[in-house]
């Protein structure tokens, strides 16, 4: 049995997470719960006096902000959308049988107008956007959501739901690139502090196609992503937990987001994958909470 | 013949550029040295002129020419479509 199906099987043995039978979709034990909210009150304690505007958005959104977002540009193959069913009596009657006879029931569904959220950050730019020329300074927001991104596969730190506590920043182009320096000097103090090995490395998303290898050489020529990484399950090397990322003007742009003197603003957001953060303190310290060393102890839970 | 050739090939690269490169307004104000990031192209227009350009001239460029700099210029795209193209005697 490889490394990540073993640690996954250890997982659920120990009640912390709860299989669905759909690799990346998992039930919360009590435990890992602990943990979750253990870190993200260390997460607000750092934040404290940053004056962030927190706001917790569902695991869905509007497709039509999704749609304008270019999401489906960069990241086909990892997009979720909802779909119902949105027929007549008729209709349903042949989805009753399709059902029975296991056949395909699927065609006859419709797109409704959610979209799964594919990262926590993207239902915010339309709102900062409709609340017209940002004030002097900018804004700051703390937000977090569950995500889905289609990508099932057996190591559990790559879920296709999982949370993401995120801060992000609107302004010039010098302040978001102060916001994304300081957290990345922040962010691996906190992680440094819960006993997690790291290192920081640049990055790229993943995006699709040719174009895509366009996209990953240029994203990396330009340092726009930045990556802290842990060694959770994986053999072939460490997991991203936190990212930090420097959009330039394309969400100001895209959705029409100005500075108080008109200007188009700039973004930068800092991603804490909570679920792999709390993962890779289940690796690193054992599964037995209590038995976790005294002062990750302390620094979580006080 | 050579520099005919290289000049109808500038006037197709600066032809796709305008049409799939974001920049505003008319690109003949623009050098075949000009930065067309700094002209205004995004990442995304340039994975649209890239296509472009493939299209146009039939070609597929190899992942190791799919970098900023291959699209950073006329000049850059006109010599990475001509290392993808059979020359004329």
């Amino acid at each position: 049995m490889d490394a990540q199906t073993s640690f996954l099987n250890q997982l659920f043995d120990s009640g912390l997470l709860i299989d669905s039978g759909v690799p990346g979709l998992y039930g919360r034990g009590a435990g890992y719960e602990e943990i979750i909210s253990g870190f993200d009150g260390l997460i607000s304690r750092t934040v404290v006096d940053d004056g962030a505007e927190k706001i917790s958005f569902p695991p869905g959104m509007s497709r039509t902000s999704f749609e304008r977002s270019g999401y489906l540009k960069s990241f086909p193959q990892m997009a979720g959308t909802v779909h119902s069913f949105c027929g007549t009596d008729h209709d349903h009657t042949d989805l009753l049988r399709q059902l029975s006879e296991g056949e395909d029931w699927t065609a006859g569904q419709v797109a409704t107008d959610v979209v799964l959220t594919p990262a926590t950050c993207y239902p915010i730019y339309p709102v900062l956007a409709a609340r017209g020329p940002m004030p002097q300074g900018g804004a700051i927001f703390d937000l977090q959501s569950y995500c889905f991104r289609h990508e099932p596969s057996p190591d559990p730190a790559r879920m296709q739901l999982f949370r993401i506590r995120e801060f992000v920043r609107a302004g010039t182009a010098e302040e978001v690139v102060a916001f994304r320096e300081g957290w990345l000097k922040r962010g691996p103090m906190m992680i440094e502090s819960i006993g997690l090995p790291l290192h920081i490395d640049l990055a790229n998303d993943p995006f699709f196609g040719r174009g895509g290898r366009l996209m990953k050489v240029g994203q990396r020529e330009q340092q726009l992503k930045f990556e802290l990484l842990v060694q959770i399950a994986n053999p072939a090397g460490p997991t991203a937990v936190m990212s930090f990322n420097y959009h330039q003007d394309h969400f100001g742009e895209t959705w029409g987001i100005h500075t108080h003197d008109g200007g188009v603003s700039q973004t930068a957001c800092t991603g804490f994958g909570m679920d792999r953060i709390a993962l890779a303190l289940l690796k690193h310290h054992g599964l037995d909470i209590s038995l976790w060393p005294k002062s990750v102890r302390k620094t979580l839970w006080g | 013949m050579v520099k005919d050739g290289a000049k109808a090939m500038m006037d197709r690269v600066r032809e796709i550029v305008q049409r799939h490169g974001g920049i505003a307004g008319d690109i003949a104000r623009l050098s075949e040295t000009s930065d067309l990031y700094e002209a205004g192209m995004t990442s995304f227009a340039s994975v649209d002129l890239m296509l472009g350009i493939e299209e146009a001239f039939d070609v597929e460029f190899p992942d190791a020419m799919l970098t900023r700099k291959t699209f950073a210029s006329l000049r850059a795209i006109a010599d990475a479509v001509a290392t993808l193209t059979p020359q004329e005697a």
